[in-house]
């Protein structure tokens, strides 16, 4: 019969190994803890690669900060500038978006500036009278630099940084 | 990209498969040495511990070398983890055995060691568990037969006011821990391919969108069936289990919390139907409610002495507990299965159960980061409902013997007396450990992935994937250190 010090020691000694296998376990797996590296790199491979993604899986993001102002430079409310967010905003007619011009030329929704890297895309959303980047009407979204003229019906804006 | 750039870019990850061997053989130890300290003597007499470290060493090591040969960089972590939970499971029943008259211990090991043999052989077979896609509606067909089994008139067996046994030659089994295997399968393969659907097709109602009533049809009807069978069978926990996956997947699946909210309004709304209906549902949650009231404390058909006696169990076992032989966890009824948390506590104390559950913590990390890992929206969530799935069980388990909420007879993962239990589990930990090969195995990560599109054909993609996969199997050096 063991005495009764050796049972307390034994008892205490199984919880202690009980402790030291989940230590074993967890510094062993402390390095694998977080998500792999390469598990990151193909995600974001996967994210360019989508198809509806508008930008070509090219694109290198510049590094100077994105656009943070949207000025309109004519039309009827001409000199108004407004704060973009990282949210897109569309613009048109409709009183219920974000950038609501008074202009019987645009349509309802008639296009919409999104945030894409460090630049904002406009994307033409079907208007009756088109979207022009100067010249060009656009076709598809198109990116859109710093002082870039383009414009909405009979209103021209450009962004601000 | 230069295909032979990224492959020398790479630093191949290593298998770690000798970690896995040494923590292996520390958590194989735990069994015998437990059975040792619970009875010097008697040990030493009836050589339990001797066969317990025969049969865990030889399932461990068969699982370790197909793991070597399949699965090369499966989760290190897994098996030690399981086996070190299975053993003291073992080691408490075994003891359990000695002072009462339930003989349940042989049982055990014979099942731990037919268990981990499955579970080798499901590894060594599911090499890719995208297999298992294919199999979406199979598995649904399969859960339902495994559901309906035992309310068969010849086959099903009632016991304890719950018939979710069936009785084959004398033995009796319990298919519905398969059926939630099954259940996992289906919900994963449906859910992985109708995501989309489900999150953009269908009326938008206030902020809530819902789906098209065809894309969710067959989620409803996988629910409804389980929850009906299980009303049928008077078994609560399976139930409550069935529901909490189906939930935890679909919010794993679409990320939206509504479904959570709407989900718990059906608990709700359930569980006031089950109180006033159901009188199985009635007298748990009195012997919840009123545990320590006398006349519910002596009612012979659902009172609440078996909770009360393991809450004096645990209280008696104390920060360190009475060690291992000294409790009187005889007192319990179903100490060795829906109880043997209890035991346990009473045993080992507080810092025991700490660690125990500090174990089962690891091994559903491990799963999640398998789920975390893998690149296959099927073998994400497969992962994560699995892992999701033990969290439940263990909180519907251990939440009932502490009455934190209504017991509930449900098994704890490789603890609990039931071959049945035994045998899902490891099936389980077999399928975690292909897809966490799955996810650690090297792979080129600058091409497109097939496996991220959802639409996956089965075909094994014989893009770069398998390519690199195969370039590093002969590069790596046999035997990768861990």
């Amino acid at each position: 019969m063991a005495s009764e010090i050796t049972v307390t020691v034994l008892r205490f000694a199984f919880l202690i190994l009980l402790w030291l296998f989940v230590f074993m376990v967890l510094a062993a797996s402390r390095r694998d803890l977080g998500v792999g590296r390469n598990v990151r790199t193909a995600k974001a491979s996967a994210d360019t690669a989508t198809p509806d993604s508008p930008t070509p899986p090219s694109v290198t993001p510049a590094p100077r900060p994105r656009a943070t102002q949207l000025a309109i430079i004519d039309g009827s409310q001409a000199g108004v500038i407004m704060r973009l967010d990282d949210q897109p905003v569309t613009m048109g007619r409709s009183s219920d978006i974000e950038v609501s011009l008074e202009d019987d030329y645009a349509s309802g929704h008639h296009a919409r500036l999104f945030p894409q890297g460090s630049r904002w895309f406009l994307e033409d959303l079907g208007s009756t009278n088109g979207t022009f980047v100067g010249e060009q009407r656009l076709t598809r979204a198109t990116p859109i630099e710093v002082g870039q003229n383009f414009r909405v019906g009979r209103t021209t804006m450009q962004l601000k940084a | 990209m230069n295909k032979a750039s990224t492959v020398s870019r790479v630093d191949t990850p290593r298998s770690r498969r000798l970690t896995e061997l040494l923590l292996t053989l520390c958590a194989i130890a735990l069994c015998p040495i437990s059975m040792y300290l619970i009875d010097p003597d008697r040990a030493v007499e009836n050589r339990m511990w001797l066969q317990a470290l025969l049969v865990q060493g030889v399932g461990a090591l068969i699982l370790h070398a197909v793991m070597y040969l399949r699965a090369r960089y499966a989760d290190p972590f897994i098996l030690p983890l399981a086996v070190a939970l299975n053993g003291l499971g073992l080691a408490m029943i075994y003891r359990i055995d000695l002072t009462t008259p339930a003989n349940a211990g042989a049982m055990q090991l014979m099942w731990t060691g037919l268990a981990m043999v499955v579970s080798a052989v499901v590894l060594f077979f599911l090499r890719d568990h995208k297999i298992l896609l294919k199999v979406t509606y199979i598995s649904l067909l399969a859960s339902v037969l495994l559901l309906i089994l035992p309310l068969m008139p010849f086959l099903g067996l009632e016991i304890n006011g719950a018939r979710i046994w069936i009785s084959v030659g004398g033995r009796t089994f319990q298919p519905g821990e398969l059926a939630k295997i099954t259940l996992a399968i289906f919900f994963a393969g449906y859910l992985s391919t109708h995501r989309d659907l489900i999150l953009l097709a269908g009326k938008k109602i206030g902020p809530v969108r819902l789906p098209r009533f065809r894309d969710m049809a067959p989620m409803v009807v996988a629910w409804l069936i389980s929850l009906a069978v299980l009303v049928f069978q008077r078994d609560l926990g399976s139930a409550i289990l069935f529901f909490g996956i189906f939930l935890v997947m679909l919010y794993l699946a679409t990320g939206r919390l509504t479904w959570v909210a709407l989900g718990l309004l059906f608990v709700v709304a359930g569980g006031l139907l089950a109180y006033n209906y159901i009188s199985h549902v009635h007298y748990r949650i009195n012997a919840w409610t009123h545990a320590f009231e006398p006349e519910i404390y002596n009612q012979p058909l659902g009172g609440s002495g078996q909770i009360v006696q393991g809450l004096f169990g645990l209280a008696s076992g104390g920060l360190f507990g009475r060690g291992w032989g000294n409790g009187r966890p005889d007192l319990v009824s179903y100490s060795n299965s829906d109880m043997i948390i209890t035991a346990l506590g009473e045993e080992l104390g507080l810092m025991g159960l700490g660690a125990i559950l500090m174990l089962f913590l690891l091994l559903i990390s491990r799963g999640f980061r398998a789920a975390l890992g893998t690149r296959d929206a099927f073998g994400k969530l497969l992962a994560a409902g699995f892992s999701a799935l033990m969290v439940i069980q263990l909180f519907v388990v251990i939440g009932g013997v502490t009455r934190l909420i209504p017991l509930t007879g449900l098994t704890t993962p490789f603890m609990s007396a039931g071959g049945s239990s035994l045998l899902s589990n490891w099936i389980i930990v077999a399928i975690l450990l292909a897809i966490s090969h799955a996810a650690r195995a090297p792979h080129v990560v600058e091409a497109f992935d097939s496996a991220d599109s959802v639409d996956y054909s089965g075909s094994e993609a014989d893009g770069a994937t398998s390519v690199i996969s195969r370039i590093t199997d002969s590069t790596t050096p046999q035997g990768g250190r861990g």
